[in-house]
């Protein structure tokens, strides 16, 4: 989403980012021309008049799990997002049962918080399985 | 299903859904705090905020809302502009 019109999307999508990704962008591409969804995402940046690099993670209940916020000239790291969309995944899937450490990927150990676990984090998980 | 727009010249635009504008909580004899338009806060754990816009998809103007999607995950993504460089 950003403030261009749907035309400059169909225009940018064929000029450009079909050479990039084959059949071109596969997902709707939305225009906010004002900025008032920006806005009420606190993302618009009514000085610039454009929208910050905001993403948010919405479950299926329509409920905010996460949001990362960038000044422009920085892109995003699409592989975080996608663990990060895994990590709520599972996390649903075990209705909260689940919980996973710093480090977390598809695969990797799960903490089960409870009573038992309290202070005992360190016997189950090292710090190296947060950068390995 | 998002559902397709006609083109015109109007450039359509979209907006926030539901929630109507507040009620004005104060009156406007109270000299305190200017009428500013508070937006809703964001918070994870909480509702997304429901929106509909206009879009392109696939070769089609449509409109997208964001409660359609209730039952999928989304990733919403805002960007400065089109043709900029990141």
């Amino acid at each position: 989403m950003s403030i261009d019109s749907v035309f400059v999307h169909k225009m940018w999508n064929d000029v450009e980012l079909s050479k990039m990704v084959a059949g071109g962008i596969p997902f709707p591409m939305l225009s906010d021309a004002g900025g008032k969804v920006g806005a009420a995402f606190g993302v618009y940046d009514d000085q610039a008049g454009v929208e910050t690099r905001g993403r948010f993670i919405i479950d299926p209940d329509g409920v905010i799990q996460g949001y990362e916020i960038l000044t422009p000239p920085v892109g995003r790291n699409i592989d975080e997002t996608l663990r990060q969309v895994q990590a709520f995944q599972l996390v649903r899937a075990s209705k909260g049962t689940e919980a996973t450490p710093s480090g977390w990927r598809p695969g990797k150990m799960t903490l089960k918080p409870s009573p038992d676990l309290v202070g005992r984090v360190w016997e189950v998980w090292k710090t190296d399985m947060a950068f390995d | 299903m998002p559902e397709e727009m006609k083109v015109g010249c109007a450039r359509p635009t979209g907006g926030p859904v539901g929630e109507g504008p507040a009620a004005p909580a104060t009156s406007p004899s109270t000299p305190t705090a200017p009428a500013k338009e508070v937006s809703p806060m964001i918070m994870v754990g909480r509702k997304a905020p429901d929106f509909a816009a206009p879009a392109y998809h696939q070769g089609q103007f449509v409109s997208v809302k964001l409660s359609e999607y209730l039952g999928k995950w989304v990733l919403l993504c805002f960007y400065p502009g089109d043709f900029t460089f990141v």
